[in-house]
C-alpha cells in the first residue's frame, strides 16, 4: 500500500539510504529499529514527502507519490509524528489538531471538532486542550504530535521514537492506545522505536537498518536473533 | 467518545465586548467629521493609514512568516494607480478603489516570482521589485516622472468634503481589510494560516498548503497596501517616485508590527497608534529619526518576541479578538444541564 523501492538518499558524500525497499500493508505494524545515524529518521521523512529522495520511487496504493509534497500525502491519507516533537506554539492543543483535521482530514466545523476531542481523549490530552501547545513538557509535547497526526485520519502513521524518554506506565499507556487504534481503524503503523521490548507489543514485523540499508526484515523475534542485527548493536567484535 | 456535555466555544464574554466595542469604535469614528474639527480629521486620516499599512504587513510577516520589505511597491503603486485612472477621466474617489483591485491583480503574477523565495531572499526579492516599479515609473512622463504628480482633480471638491470623503473612505477601507483579516483567521482557513506561522514544515506535515496559504496573504497585503498607497495621495496630494515608493515605508510598518505584537490580531493596531504619536512628536524624517526607530524596534523584538500584546495575552491568558477555539467541557458527567 505505502511503499519504498530502491530509495537512496545521499547527503554530500554520505549515503544516508542507499537502496532501501519497504512495503506497508493495509493495517501492518512494522517496527523499525537500527543504530543511530542509520538511516531510519531519513527513511520517514522520504516516505512522509518532507525530503525527495536521491533515487528510487514511494508509492501510495499504487500511485506514484515520489514527486507529491508532503501536505498531499498527508491528506492521502500518510500521517507523521516526528522525533523531535513540532507543535504550533502559539495554538491551543485543542487547534493543534483542527488544522490537521481541517487541512489533512479535510473535515469541516463539527466533524472536524468531533475529530479533535475524540483524538485528545484518546492520548490523553483532552484536560489540557486550552493550553498553549508550547506550554507543554515534553510527554504533553509527544502526545500532541500523535494527535496532530491522528486527527488527519490517516491510513498510515508514521512514528518516530514517540516511546523515547516514557516511564514504564506511560510506554505502556501508549501501547495501549496504538492496539486500541490498530483494531479499531485498521490502522497501518510503521514504528522507529529503541525500545524493542515496548515495540514488539504492537508490531508484528520488525525491520532492521544500518547504515542506509535494511539487513534484516520480518518476523520480531527471528529479526532479534538475526547474527547480522546482533552485530549492528554490538558493533563486529563477534565477526 | 467524547462526553456529551463538551463544546467548543468560539466566542467568550470578553471576546464579544471587545469585538462589539471594537464594532461601536468603526461607527464612533464614522461620526467624527461631523463633531470634530479639521485637523483631527486629518490626524485621524493619518492613523488609520498607518494601522491598515500594519495590519496588512502583519498579515504577511506574522501569519505567512513572509518579511517583506518592499510592500512600498503596493503604496506606489496604488497612489499613481489612483493618479492614472483620474486622468483616464474616472472619479478619483472610484479610482482609488479601482487602484486597490489593480494591485491585488498586480501582486497575482509577482506572486509567482517572489514566493518562490524564503527568509532574507524573499525580503530583499520584494525591495527589489519594489524598486524597479519605482524606477519604471520615475521614467513616466504621463505620471510626472521623476518630479511627481499631484491628484488636481480633486480639487474641484471644497476641501472641508474632500477631507470628509477622504477620511470615510479611509474608514471604510481599514475597516474592511481590518475585518477581512479577522474573518480569514476566523475561517477554516485561519487556524492553517496560525500553522504556517508557528512551524511550516509542521503544517505542511499535517496537509497545510503552505504555499497556498501565502499566496493569499501576499494577495491580501498587497491590496491592502495598494489602499493605504491611494488613501495617502488623496490624503497628503502630492506624490513623487522616491518618497511613495521609499523603503521607509516597511521600515515603519516592521516598527508596528514588532512594537505591538508579531503574529497578533490586535497588536499591530497598538503599534500603529504608538507610531502614530512617535511622528507626531518628532515628525516624520531625519536619520537619527530612522536609526532610534529601527533600534527600538530591534530592542523590542529582542525583550518582548510578541511585542506588547503578545505579552499582555501570555501574562493574562485573555483573548480579546475571537479567532481562536476554547473547549468547553461540563464539570462533571452528573452535572446535568447545558
Ligand atoms: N538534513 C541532513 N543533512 C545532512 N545529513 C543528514 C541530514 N539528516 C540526516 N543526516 C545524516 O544521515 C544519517 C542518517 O540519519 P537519520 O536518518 O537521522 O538516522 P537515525 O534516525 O536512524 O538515527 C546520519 O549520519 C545523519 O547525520
Ligand atoms: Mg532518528
Amino acid at each position: 500500500m505505502l511503499a519504498a523501492a530502491g530509495v537512496r538518499k545521499q547527503f554530500g558524500a554520505l549515503a544516508a539510504l542507499g537502496g532501501v525497499d519497504l512495503d506497508v500493508g493495509p493495517g501492518d505494524a512494522i517496527g523499525i529499529v537500527g543504530p543511530n545515524g542509520a538511516g531510519k529518521t531519513t527513511l520517514l521523512n522520504v516516505l512522509a514527502g518532507t525530503m525527495a529522495p536521491s533515487g528510487g520511487t514511494v508509492s501510495f496504493r499504487g500511485a506514484d507519490v515520489t514527486r507529491s509534497s508532503a501536505a498531499r500525502r498527508a491528506r492521502l491519507g500518510i500521517a507523521r509524528a516526528h522525533q523531535v516533537p513540532r507543535p504550533f506554539g502559539a495554538m491551543t492543543v485543542f487547534e493543534n489538531c483542527l488544522v490537521g483535521a481541517t487541512a489533512g482530514g479535510g473535515l469541516r466545523r463539527r466533524a472536524a471538532y468531533a475529530r479533535c476531542l475524540e483524538v485528545l481523549e484518546l492520548c490523553g490530552l483532552i484536560e489540557l486542550a486550552d493550553r498553549r501547545a508550547d506550554s507543554l513538557g515534553l510527554l504533553g509535547r509527544k502526545r500532541l504530535e500523535l494527535a496532530r497526526a491522528l486527527a488527519t485520519d490517516p491510513v498510515v502513521l508514521l512514528l518516530d521514537e514517540i516511546g523515547a524518554g516514557l516511564t514504564d506506565a506511560e510506554a505502556a499507556e501508549l501501547v495501549a492506545m496504538l492496539k486500541a487504534l490498530r483494531g479499531e481503524q485498521g490502522l497501518a503503523v510503521v514504528w522507529i522505536e529503541h525500545i524493542v521490548h515496548v515495540l514488539v507489543q504492537v508490531v508484528t514485523r520488525l525491520v532492521c537498518m544500518d547504515a542506509g540499508r535494511v539487513i534484516s526484515d520480518g518476523e520480531p523475534a527471528a529479526v532479534m536473533r538475526d547474527a547480522r542485527v546482533v552485530d549492528a548493536y554490538l558493533g563486529t567484535a563477534a565477526a | 467518545m467524547n462526553e456529551p456535555g463538551t463544546k467548543i466555544q468560539r466566542w467568550t464574554p470578553v471576546s464579544s465586548s471587545f469585538t462589539s466595542g471594537f464594532g461601536l469604535l468603526i461607527v464612533a469614528l464614522a461620526f467624527v467629521p461631523v463633531v470634530m474639527g479639521a485637523s483631527i480629521v486629518q490626524d485621524l486620516t493619518t492613523l488609520l493609514i498607518l494601522v491598515l499599512m500594519a495590519v496588512m504587513w502583519n498579515a504577511l510577516a506574522g501569519y505567512g512568516g513572509l518579511v517583506s520589505v518592499g510592500q512600498q511597491a503596493y503604496i506606489g503603486l496604488g497612489a499613481y494607480a489612483t493618479v492614472w485612472f483620474a486622468l483616464q477621466g474616472v472619479n478619483p474617489y472610484w479610482g482609488m478603489v479601482l487602484a486597490t483591485v489593480f494591485c491585488a491583480l498586480v501582486s497575482v503574477p509577482l506572486s509567482f516570482i517572489v514566493l518562490r523565495f524564503r527568509g532574507a531572499q524573499f525580503a530583499i526579492g520584494t525591495w527589489v521589485v519594489a524598486e524597479a516599479i519605482g524606477i519604471y515609473v520615475s521614467f513616466d512622463n504621463q505620471l510626472g516622472a521623476g518630479t511627481g504628480t499631484s491628484l488636481s482633480q480633486l480639487d474641484s471638491y471644497a476641501s472641508t468634503t474632500r477631507e470628509h470623503i477622504t477620511y470615510w473612505l479611509t474608514l471604510g477601507m481599514t475597516a474592511f481589510f481590518v475585518l477581512l483579516v479577522f474573518a480569514l483567521l476566523r475561517s477554516r482557513l485561519g487556524a492553517s494560516l496560525q500553522a504556517i506561522r508557528d512551524d511550516e514544515e509542521a503544517a505542511a506535515s499535517v496537509g497545510v498548503s503552505v504555499l497556498g496559504g501565502k499566496r493569499i496573504l501576499f494577495i491580501l497585503a498587497s491590496a491592502g497596501c495598494g489602499a493605504a498607497g491611494a488613501m495617502t495621495v488623496a490624503n497628503i496630494l502630492f506624490i513623487e517616485p522616491t518618497s511613495i515608493f521609499s523603503v521607509n515605508y516597511s521600515a515603519f510598518m516592521i516598527f508596528m508590527v514588532l512594537v505591538g505584537g508579531l503574529g497578533t490580531f490586535e497588536g499591530p493596531i497598538i503599534g500603529a497608534i504608538i507610531l502614530y504619536f512617535i511622528q507626531k512628536q518628532f515628525g516624520n524624517d531625519g536619520t537619527w529619526y530612522l536609526i532610534g526607530l529601527g533600534s527600538s524596534a530591534i530592542v523590542f523584538a529582542l525583550l518582548f518576541p510578541r511585542g506588547l500584546w503578545g505579552m499582555l495575552e501570555e501574562r493574562t491568558g485573555l483573548r480579546f479578538m475571537p479567532v481562536g477555539y476554547r473547549v468547553k467541557r461540563s464539570a462533571s458527567p452528573h452535572e446535568a444541564g447545558p
